[in-house]
């Protein structure tokens, strides 16, 4: 049974450390989907998690046991305001969209920082008081064997990630509105003949992926950091992407990737814990998901074409 | 009409004045005095003999991992793995540096030449894989960035110290350091990298603009179909991009190894001297000269920004507000020209 211990240890962790990434992930199709290319994903959970602690700080003696909920949907909401500038930038000024999101993850960084100074007078927020637990979850926890492993000691956020991830591939798959989403991040101008506003696709898709980044962050502030500093999200944004671009631009295919990530993390982490795993230098555990992941790409998963007219701003009347 | 040339350079300079006003607005906002916080920039990048020397310290790198980002950028490749370059230039120079003693004038080169083919190696790893397999350069090489993070550590604790929190220092023979530019500027680590750096600019300039090889880049990167078809040959010249591209982050690693620090620590994050290439390649039009301007200028809002605090009491962030909305009005230099289209109209 020594194998099933191992994975009961390990899944919870991994399903832990995935969730972040799902989110983000999930927002990294959706815009590049439509037809935006978002470098932004790391600077959209920057401030997700920013608006997530702070909120989480202010109103946690109000809301009490809901905060963590209410915080994550607040940063939600403002990271989707927030990224309504890279929609404005590439959709109506028709910028450079890796630029304009190059200036996100800038700002968001900067802007985070400066209003953490600016309110607490110190680098860093303190830690909150109200961040999301682990648990079990009733009766599910106690089918043997997979309960534990799937279902015991874990973060609901994990279930929230995969379930959107569920609903966004039905969306986008299943449902006009998806179809006309793809339809304008492959072939914008045939979009716009049949009807379908361009441009309000792709804001509408920006702004879901602020939305999914802000969720990342904050979840990722919740579970995993507990406070906010500049140095809270570092990379995680971009291992987001990464998984989008692994996955292959598919709302399942990104949601394995980000598992796979988070599976890769946790081995690292319990490693000194797994008989084999024990006598490895640990640098070679933490590099893994990384090789891993060029290794799979380089072998196995091959081409990854990239939705066809992503990264052009779409120009009316233009051939 | 508006030349395009004139266009390429106030589109720039707008959107650095706008920058800077919106930082003034921010700070009106929270309730400090605009002119001190620009004037403690100022006085912190110009000040003084040794604020000078330390900006010119800073835009040294900054001047090579603009050109790293941008001479990919002109192959129509986005390498985000300066980062990581940097990170293995660094660690190679040191390498070189401290393991030996050698005359300088064949042990410094040794290091520096040592950093640029680390670099190079990183580079060339994304470039391969893209030309051969199509794998996106971005994801590789954001994979390789933290790659080189973690095995740098390892090395600086494992090889390059006895267990400790950072290498040996270098030997004196492979210092870019230099007693008289410290004297000259007050004691800042000023060090003659920037001379490298400023080749460096000068070589990307000549690289792109006056040989059939980056004539052949630039066309990979307007169009590689029809340079496929024109008998160019694609993939060649996608893996040599990215392999001077990975060069110049490389020596900006050994900037940092051979001239400001002399040894390497160990990094729990990364350096972000990579990412602030991107921001430099991307103000200074991808072109030798202006990555040179661009690097200066956010070299001194970088090392002026750190006088903030201390005399003006704004928090130093403030200047990352601003360069990101440089980049910003930069990326959405459309609406600039059509404003300024707009103006022109109106006076006739």
């Amino acid at each position: 049974m020594a194998l099933l211990d191992i994975l009961q240890s390990i899944i919870p962790i991994a399903l832990f450390y995935s969730a972040p990434l799902i989110f983000t992930a999930l927002g990294g199709v959706l815009s590049e989907r439509s037809g935006v290319v978002n470098i932004g994903l790391e600077g959209l959970m920057v401030m997700g998690a920013f608006v997530g602690i702070v909120f989480n700080l202010t109103f946690a003696d109000v809301l009490g046991a809901a905060t963590p909920w209410v915080s994550i949907l607040v940063a939600a909401i403002i990271s989707a305001l927030f990224s309504l500038l890279h929609a404005v930038a590439s959709v109506s000024f028709r910028a450079d969209q890796v630029v304009s999101g190059v200036a996100i993850n800038f700002l968001a960084v900067g802007l985070g920082v400066f209003l953490t100074k600016q309110w607490y007078g110190k680098g860093q927020t303190d830690m909150v008081s109200q961040p999301f637990y682990s648990s079990n979850v009733p009766i599910l926890s106690d089918i043997p064997v997979i309960g534990k492993m799937f279902f015991a000691g874990a973060y609901y956020t994990s279930y929230l990630a995969i379930g959107l991830a569920i609903l966004i591939w039905f969306v986008l798959y299943k449902t006009a509105f998806g179809l006309r989403l793809r339809s304008v991040g492959e072939h914008p101008m045939a979009a716009d003949t049949n009807g379908i506003n361009v441009y309000k696709m792709r804001y509408i898709a920006v702004m879901l992926s602020g939305a999914l980044g802000g969720l990342g962050g904050s979840v990722f502030a919740l579970t995993i950091a507990l406070n906010f500093s500049g140095s809270t999200i570092v990379g995680q944004g971009f291992m987001a992407l990464a998984a989008v671009i692994f996955g292959k631009w598919h709302p399942i295919g990104a949601l394995g990737a980000a598992l796979f990530f988070g599976f890769a993390q946790s081995l690292s982490i319990i490693s000194s814990n797994i008989p084999f795993l024990a006598d490895v230098p640990s640098v070679y555990l933490i590099i893994a998901p990384y090789v891993l992941t060029i290794l799979a790409l380089a072998g196995f998963i091959g081409r990854a074409e990239a939705p066809k007219a992503s990264g052009d701003p779409y120009i009316k009347g233009s051939r | 009409m508006f030349t395009n040339r004139l266009f390429n350079i106030l589109v720039p300079l707008i959107s650095v004045f706008l920058g800077l006003l919106a930082g003034a607005i921010i700070m009106l906002a929270f309730g400090y005095n605009p002119i001190n916080g620009y004037q403690a920039l100022w006085n912190g990048a110009f000040g003084s003999g040794y604020f000078f020397g330390e900006t010119i310290r800073q835009v040294t790198p900054y001047i090579l991992t603009g050109l790293a980002v941008a001479f990919a950028f002109r192959s129509g490749l986005f390498n985000i793995g300066a980062e990581g370059q940097v990170i293995v230039g660094w660690v190679a120079a040191v390498w070189v540096g401290s393991s030996f003693e050698a005359p300088m004038i064949i042990h410094l080169p040794l290091a520096v030449l040592a950093a640029a083919f680390a670099g190079a190696l990183w580079g060339f790893l994304p470039g391969l894989l893209k030309a051969t397999k199509g794998v996106h350069e971005v994801i590789i090489t954001i994979m390789l960035n933290y790659i080189a993070l973690h095995v740098s550590n390892y090395m600086i604790r494992h090889v390059l110290s006895d267990g400790g929190d950072s290498s040996d220092p270098i030997a004196n023979s492979a210092s870019l350091a230099s007693d008289w530019l410290m004297q000259i500027t007050e004691y800042s680590r000023m060090h003659y990298g920037i001379l490298i750096a400023l080749f460096a600019a000068f070589i990307m300039w000549f690289i792109l603009e006056k040989t059939t090889a980056g004539y052949e880049f630039r066309a990979v990167g307007f169009n590689p179909d029809a340079s496929k078809y024109a008998g160019m040959n694609v993939k060649k010249n996608i893996i040599t991009s990215m392999i001077i591209s990975g060069a110049f982050a490389g020596l900006a690693g050994a900037m940092e190894g051979l001239g400001t620090f002399g040894y390497m620590p160990s990094h729990s994050a990364f350096t972000n001297l990579g990412f602030d290439g991107i921001a430099v390649a991307l103000l200074g039009g991808n072109t030798g000269l202006g990555i040179v301007i661009s690097a200066f200028l956010f070299g001194a809002l970088k090392v002026g920004a750190l006088n903030m605090p201390t005399t003006a009491g704004v928090p130093s962030e403030l200047v990352e507000i601003v360069i990101a909305l440089i980049i910003f009005f930069v990326a959405s230099s459309y609406i600039i020209r059509w404003a300024l289209l707009r103006l022109r109209k109106e006076e006739k």
